[in-house]
């Protein structure tokens, strides 16, 4: 299938799980265990994209200026920088990093 | 009641506005990853979820296939789905207004409409928040994709950085307690563990499968990672907890 089929696919899917919500008797939010996998689901999920964002380059791990992204856009966020500034100082200090010979 | 005196319409735009800005980044981000405007405009208007989004581009951009892609976006979407049955519990919406309902059923709506009391301003905090970061999202995700567009390579500007930045950004508020925590720190290794091993993409989905053994296993969080990533009331009232709903 296609880059294309895959992203329709996508918003199908993302629409009916909404959906789905909708038609369920609301007791099953009663049930903690549900609960607890869709939120460690959630955390998890995100951990895994950061790390592989920071450290993957195809099939190998490498260290280089997107690890300096990370740790500026830690200290941005711990210093309770909206959303759009902790990505601004990612991107900012990716590029910094570069320029001071960083891979 | 004007609609502008609503404590709830209010708090919908602030939040519209900051989630809209945004959409920039994702806009550039996909395009950096590879998508052409066209896709980047059809993941924010029929995805619309935006970690789901960021997922499904953040997989692409590491060189992995459609269907990895896919399927990091549908399982980050999961938490939709239970937003979806606080929602109908909420807001009650008629059978025909159901899917609107659900496809406006995000982050930011739900913050929106549960830090309210008042059943008519949980349904104006709702539809306001889902309208306007629905109008603002898609209109930033396509400036951010044209200027993503224009600025060519997305090192050079650095934009990888600015992925890993947007990926722990969305992060970092679900994870005060110690067991969220101790769940990203493992996934996190598992997944560079995995990385030398499989193809790329499929790293992540092995991550949600150790993610999602640990929640059955009673270590995830009872309600920590489910609550919106947004905080509409930080500012004022402090937010209630999913326990208040």
């Amino acid at each position: 299938m296609s880059l294309w089929g895959w992203i329709l696919l996508a918003g199908a899917v993302s629409i009916a799980t909404k959906f789905l919500g909708f038609l369920v008797p609301a007791k099953l939010l009663d049930n903690p265990k549900m609960l607890r996998v869709a939120g460690s689901l959630t955390i998890g999920l995100l951990a895994a994209l950061t790390a592989v964002n920071t450290f993957a380059s195809g099939q190998s791990l490498v260290i280089d200026a997107r690890l300096a992204a990370l740790a500026a856009a830690a200290v941005a966020l711990w210093l309770r920088a909206p959303f759009l500034a902790v990505v601004a100082v990612g991107a900012l200090a990716a590029g910094v990093a570069r320029l001071l010979g960083a891979a | 009641m004007v609609l502008t005196q609503s404590p709830a319409v209010r708090v919908a735009l602030s939040v519209a506005i900051a989630t809209g800005l945004y959409g920039l980044s994702f806009g550039a981000l996909s395009v950096a990853a590879g998508l052409d405007l066209a896709q980047t405009m059809a993941l924010s208007l029929l995805l619309f979820s935006g970690g789901s989004q960021f997922a499904f581009i953040g997989v692409i951009a590491g060189g992995g296939s459609g269907i990895s892609a896919m399927s990091a976006a549908a399982l980050l979407g999961i938490r939709n789905g239970v937003y979806g049955m606080q929602v109908n519990v909420l807001l009650r919406p008629s059978r025909w207004r159901k899917l609107a309902t659900a496809h406006l059923t995000i982050d930011e709506s739900v913050a929106t409409a549960t830090g309210q009391t008042d059943p008519d301003e949980q349904r104006r905090g709702f539809w306001a928040a889902g309208i306007g970061v629905f109008v603002l999202w898609n209109l930033f995700t396509l400036v951010g994709a044209l200027a993503g567009n224009a600025m060519g390579d997305p090192a050079r500007w650095g934009l990888d950085g600015a992925a890993v930045a947007a990926f722990l950004g969305l992060l970092w508020p679900r994870i005060r307690a110690k067991e969220p925590a101790a769940i990203a720190v493992v996934c996190a290794v598992v997944t560079l563990l995995a990385v030398p091993l499989v193809p790329p993409g499929v790293p992540i989905l092995i991550a949600a499968v150790v993610a999602a053994a640990l929640g059955l296993a009673g270590l995830g969080p009872a309600t920590e990672g489910l609550e919106p990533g947004v905080e509409p009331y930080r500012t004022g009232h402090p937010a209630p907890t999913r326990g208040d709903v």
